[in-house]
């Protein structure tokens, strides 16, 4: 059975390079998507803010026409919505009566909840372990993984890797050549849904992050987040002028980085709608890697 | 026919706030056989004995039950009045009113109702007691101490200079345990190894104590005064009789680089070694595991340079059996490593140690003789951060209790870094300073008022590197939770203290209980410290909960005073509520069948078969025999006989249907 | 009867509310400090995590209000290092989340923080109506509630060129569904305390 796909609003919109990358790079290693048919959003931080309910409201719903499609098993390769995905399943099969009244308003069953799983943990299933004797232009950078909050907090939630100082990204970029760098801003927040309201915050913290991966020497910083990858890409002017440095180094999505590895055309990966050049020194692969706003 | 007494007390507000006393004292007068009925305030008390005392001599009292607190607490009390007023002890018997009565309920009619219930049923029992007589049995006078850490040693100690023989048990090479690996000891700083060494060295000279070191505990059996040990000797791979301790085999062994455990790590050793210079005894252990010649089957240097041939290479482990009167248990406990903790790096980060690497770092014997240099480049640390209660008070990652010594000897490193490194800077954080003994809370205000010790009120939320440095990221909470962020070249953790590893085993071997952290239980937390449950097993030092010094010496030798008092015997009394097989008019001579389900049920091995003979010294039945002097009274045998022909002295089947009956009716 | 009546008619302190509505239980909290000692935002707040803690602790109405009103609760990022690492495992993001649902419901919000708050409500009635979310709308909206036409100007043309705005929203096909949702978690009784 095809694994569900729940790109969320994201990746349907600033962030389309993340699913356009995953699905290139998911065709070519043979994994199939069927996306989970009139999804909504999953209300992000905005709900959880303001109303619970809602907060779990929003989620169930999707999750409710995943289980009506079939689905036993979702990716979400969103963190945000993955983690708010992966708390409602949790929250409501510990609810009874909540799981009822939300099958009840959306008219849908609600037996069996889909679990979610998050990108890396996909990848780690699905890379193969010769991965390395199948790349075209193996990503040897040394790259700095970012993991963000949500991916792996709080583990009871998310059921993921360890909470402090993580690994499966940086087994996954061993496997594709890469160098990952021992750092210290691996799970630090990038400021998350503050991008809008309080840019200055973003800067701030985000600037924090390029600083350690740029004082150890990282090529690349390497993401799974569409959150993060728009607070450390999109907004790298805040982190520029809350620092008063000016910031070179690219923000991947850890799709872009194995897709580059596999020989994939840049422009199917996305690379181009970056804010920030993806720029990789010559010499050390085969690529040059250049993108110009169109 | 039974004239039996009842006596109510009130506990003072214990009993009487909650159940009516009087209206106990009165529904019992009308329970048949009950010849005399009263209630009072305290039972206990001079005239609360009194009345008692009087009322078995004026109303001729063939049982006695007192409505009360818990038989734990004044059973010996009221059957020693009921003895002196010439009644049998075991016709007296007490009703809980207390515990479970009137702490569990609200007052109330039922309340009290429930309290004559429970008054009742004893009084249907004790219509049936027997008079019984206590058991007495032998005393062997040697102690088996268990552990050989300072509080070991000083029970040793003690009950050797009583006069009674010792039997040391220690599971390392050398006895010293914790106290020998710390530099300078609160709240005074005098040097640890100064003041422990000639007590080793007293304990290995004592004519009175036989010291097995590397060695452990393999069984346990027996009651109090007379339990039977099997100690495992493990294989040193030497003949300690031939070595003369002077470690030219250590010098020449190839094999340098195992880290030393006595140096947590921060030293290496060869697989040949003493674990430090002043080791008792002075004789080395050959280390299996890393030793050439056991891994890789070539080598053998040391036996070649041996001067004495006391090489033992194909040396097996030996068990020695001992009887013993006593058991103490001193084991001693653990401190947890770094590498719990996620924040603070798992382990990764070599510059953040706990608390006992930073006494080896301290003392003058140990890695770095004594200077204060840090574990990753040898540099001398120019900022340390001590971090208290790292994983204790701590539910999440650690265990919720307080280990109780890490404020102080965190006072003491950072102080004695401050002695040693003048222009370094130490940072404590904190979140409680738990000083309270003597000259304890002065030590720690002079590590803040005259070493310039700086206290931050705060727990740390996360250790990283950068450069070189550890960075800290604090709060101050006396700031209104300010961030404090500070470079640090050594961070020091005060990580929980926890019990010693193989606790529970031990525990089980010696029929002790736990607490849920591993730490043997005493038998009252209040009034028998240094006992246990298990009648001859006596607990001494961290083993029972983290300790300090003093307290664990003060400890010891409370222990010792208690293994003394019990050896001044030379004969125990012991409860008669013991196992017996009943015994019948010939032919049937017993209703016991003899199919020693029992036997085999016992977990003391007090069950033996007894041959009943005819007049003719023919066999006629083998039948179980209770072995009084093994018998725990635990009453398994009771509940597996199918005859129903073993009943429990004071609690017999008729009794305790009795009882029920009551209950019921 | 409204809850807020019930509150303080049943003279439950807003912590009690908390543990009710929440099950976290914030007398746990020993005052380690360990949550604003990790907290990203701690240095802007006025009351870091384990201040306001504190203040909820004591039960003082004044207190309680002065936490509904501090822009501390509005800064939490619900980035969760506060959570994963507190020693008496305290749901403190899940404390912020349930202070601004009730500062929001008592009109305490802080001025400064009514930016974050349209934001949010921007991106609620966004997805209220179509069901997605539908960026450029939210941000218009956002704009203004907040007034601020100067922000982003920089960045969105880019934005456009690379492709990374939709110009249309997309809607899910039952709408209806979603606003049976909005209204019953509009009944949720934690955003009425
Ligand atoms: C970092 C640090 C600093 C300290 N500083 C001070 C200080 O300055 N002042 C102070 O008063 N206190 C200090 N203490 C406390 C002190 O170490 C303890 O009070 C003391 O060690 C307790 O002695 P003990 O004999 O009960 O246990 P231990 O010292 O732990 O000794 C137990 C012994 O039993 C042995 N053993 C364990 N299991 C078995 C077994 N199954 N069979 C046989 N033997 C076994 C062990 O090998 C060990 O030798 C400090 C503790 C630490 C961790
Ligand atoms: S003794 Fe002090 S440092 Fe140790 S756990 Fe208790 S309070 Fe914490
Ligand atoms: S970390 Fe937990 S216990 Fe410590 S101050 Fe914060 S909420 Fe309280
Ligand atoms: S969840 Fe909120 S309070 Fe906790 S650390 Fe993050 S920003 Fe601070």
């Amino acid at each position: 059975m095809k694994m569900g796909y729940y790109p969320g609003c994201s990746i349907s919109g600033s962030s389309r390079e993340y699913g356009e990358s995953l699905l290139a790079v998911l065709r070519a290693l043979d994994v199939e998507l069927a996306e989970v048919e009139d999804w909504n959003c999953c209300g992000a931080s905005a709900a959880h803010n303001l109303n619970h309910t809602l907060s779990l409201a929003l989620p169930a719903r999707s999750l409710a026409l995943a289980e009506q499609q079939g689905f036993q098993e979702l990716l979400v390769p969103c963190a945000a919505c993955f983690s708010r995905l992966a708390a409602t399943r949790k929250a409501l099969m510990a609810d009874d009566a909540k799981r009822r009244q939300i099958a009840d308003l959306v008219e849908l069953p609600m037996k069996n909840i889909p679990v979610s799983i998050n990108l890396l943990q996909l990848l780690q299933r699905v890379l193969p372990e010769n991965l390395k004797e199948k790349l075209r232009a193996p990503f040897d950078y040394k790259v700095a993984c970012y993991y963000g909050c949500l991916l792996v907090r709080p583990a009871e939630v998310v059921e993921f890797d360890r909470e402090e100082d993580p690994e499966e990204m940086d087994r996954i970029m061993e496997k594709i050549g890469a160098a990952p760098l021992d750092w210290a801003f691996k799970t630090e927040c990038c400021g998350a849904g503050f991008s809008v309201p309080r840019t200055d915050v973003v800067g701030r913290l985000c600037a924090r992050i390029l600083d350690d991966a740029v004082s150890r020497g990282a090529e690349a910083v390497i993401v799974a987040c569409p959150m993060c990858h728009s607070n450390l890409d999109m907004r790298r002017q805040a982190s520029e002028s809350h620092s008063g440095k000016k910031y070179t180094i690219p923000i991947l999505y850890v799709t872009q980085a194995i897709g580059l590895a596999l020989g994939l055309d840049a422009k199917q990966l996305g690379l181009q709608r970056h804010i920030v050049p993806v720029r990789l020194s010559a010499g050390k692969s085969s690529q040059i890697l250049e993108n110009a706003p169109a | 026919m039974a004239r039996i007494g009842v006596f109510v007390c009130h506990c003072g507000e214990n009993i009487g706030a909650t159940v009516d006393c009087a209206r106990v004292a009165e529904a019992c007068r009308k329970i048949p056989g009950v010849a005399h009925s009263v209630d009072y305030k305290y039972m206990c008390s001079d005239p609360g004995q009194t009345l008692i005392r009087e009322a078995i001599a004026q109303n001729k009292l063939t049982g006695v039950v007192v409505a009360a607190c818990s038989p734990r607490m004044h059973e010996p009390t009221f059957r020693r009045v009921c003895s002196e007023s010439g009644l049998n002890p075991y016709l007296c018997e007490m009703a809980n009113l207390r515990e479970h009565c009137s702490w569990v309920h609200e007052k109330s009619d039922v309340t009290t109702d429930k309290a004559i219930d429970l008054v009742a049923m004893l009084v249907e029992k004790v219509k049936r007691n027997k008079p019984l007589h206590p058991i007495k049995v032998p005393v062997t006078k040697t102690a088996l101490v268990l552990g050989g850490g300072i509080s070991g040693i000083q029970a040793a100690l003690d009950i050797a200079n009583a006069g009674h023989k010792v039997i040391l048990v220690e599971r390392d090479p050398s006895i010293g345990g914790h106290m020998s690996q710390l530099s300078e000891t609160f709240p005074t700083l005098d040097c640890s190894q100064c003041i422990l060494t000639p007590r080793m060295v007293e304990v290995a000279q004592h004519p009175n104590i036989t010291l097995y070191t590397y060695s452990e505990l393999e069984s346990l059996d027996g009651f109090i005064g007379n339990f039977k040990t099997r100690i495992r000797k493990k294989a040193r791979s030497l003949d300690e009789k031939l070595c003369t301790g002077c470690g030219l085999c250590t010098t020449k062994c190839p094999n340098k680089k195992i880290p030393s455990e006595f140096n947590t790590g921060l030293g290496m050793r060869t697989a040949i070694y003493v674990p430090f210079p002043q080791a008792v005894p002075n004789k080395p252990v050959i280390d299996r595991e890393h030793c050439t010649y056991y891994t890789k089957g070539r080598c053998r240097v040391c036996e070649k340079v041996c001067p004495t041939q006391a090489i033992r290479f194909d040396q097996e482990d030996q068990i020695v059996e001992h009887e013993v009167g006593a058991v103490v248990v001193a084991t001693g406990f653990t401190v947890k490593e770094t590498d719990f903790f996620p924040e603070y790096g798992y382990g990764k980060y070599k510059d953040v140690i706990n608390g006992l690497q930073f006494e080896r770092i301290l003392s003058a014997s140990g890695p770095t003789l004594g200077e204060v240099k840090r574990p990753s480049d040898g540099r001398v640390p120019e900022t340390v951060v001590f971090i208290a209660c790292a994983g204790s008070r701590d539910p999440a990652k650690g265990i919720e209790y307080c280990s109780k010594i890490c404020c102080m000897y965190t006072a003491k490193h950072a102080m004695l870094y401050k002695h040693k490194v003048h222009h370094g800077q130490a940072y404590v954080f904190y979140m409680d300073i738990r000083a309270a003994g003597k000259m304890y809370d002065e030590f720690t205000r002079r590590a803040i008022e005259e070493d310039h010790v700086q206290y931050i009120r705060g727990r740390v939320s996360r250790i990283y590197e950068r450069n070189g440095k550890l960075i800290v990221q604090g709060a101050d909470t006396l700031l209104n939770a300010m961030p404090v962020e500070i470079e640090a070249d050594l961070v020091v953790l005060a990580t929980a203290g926890v019990a010693n590893e193989g606790a529970e085993a031990l525990a089980q071997k010696l029929h002790v209980s736990y607490d849920s952290h591993k730490f043997f239980v005493e038998a009252h937390p209040k009034l028998r410290p240094v006992e246990t449950n298990t009648a001859g097993v006596f607990l001494a030092g961290a083993c029972q909960s983290p300790k300090d010094i003093p307290e664990s010496v003060g400890q010891a030798s409370g222990t010792a005073a208690k293994v003394a008092a019990l050896f001044s015997m030379d004969e125990l009394t012991r409860e008669p509520v013991v196992a017996v097989v009943n015994r019948t008019a010939p032919p049937l001579y017993s209703t016991c069948v003899g199919c020693f389900l029992c036997q085999s049920a016992c977990p003391y091995q007090a069950i033996e078969r007894e041959e009943i003979k005819n007049r003719n010294g023919q066999v006629v039945k083998t039948i179980a025999k209770v072995n009084p002097g093994l018998c725990q009274g635990c009453g398994t045998c009771v509940a597996f006989c199918r005859s129903k022909s073993i009943d429990l002295q004071g609690y017999t089947h008729e009794q305790v249907y009795a009882e029920v009956m009551e209950l019921l009716s | 009867m409204s809850t807020a009546q019930t509150h303080s008619a049943q003279n439950l302190t807003l912590a009690d509310c908390l543990l009710q509505e929440t099950g976290v239980d914030i007398r746990r909290c020993y005052q380690c400090g360990k949550c604003s000692a990790g907290c990203p935002m701690a240095a802007e707040m006025d009351y870091p995590s384990s201040v306001w803690m504190r203040m909820l602790q004591t039960g003082r109405p004044d207190l309680e209000k002065a936490v509904l009103k501090s822009q501390s609760i509005w800064l939490c990022l619900s980035c969760e290092s506060c959570y994963v690492r507190c020693p008496m495992e305290i749901d403190i993001p899940r404390v912020a989340d349930f202070l601004r649902a009730a500062s929001k419901r008592r009109g305490l919000v802080h001025p400064r923080a009514r930016n974050i708050l349209r934001f949010h409500t921007a991106f609620l009635d966004s997805i209220r109506y179509t069901g997605r979310l539908y960026e450029m709308g939210m941000v218009v909206d956002y704009k203004v509630r907040s007034r601020k036409w100067w922000q982003d100007l920089l960045t969105a043309p880019g934005l456009f060129l690379r492709g990374k705005l939709n110009l249309l929203p997309h809607r899910v096909k039952h709408p209806k569904a979603m606003r049976k949702l909005f209204k019953w978690a509009a009944e949720d009784k934690e955003a009425r305390i």
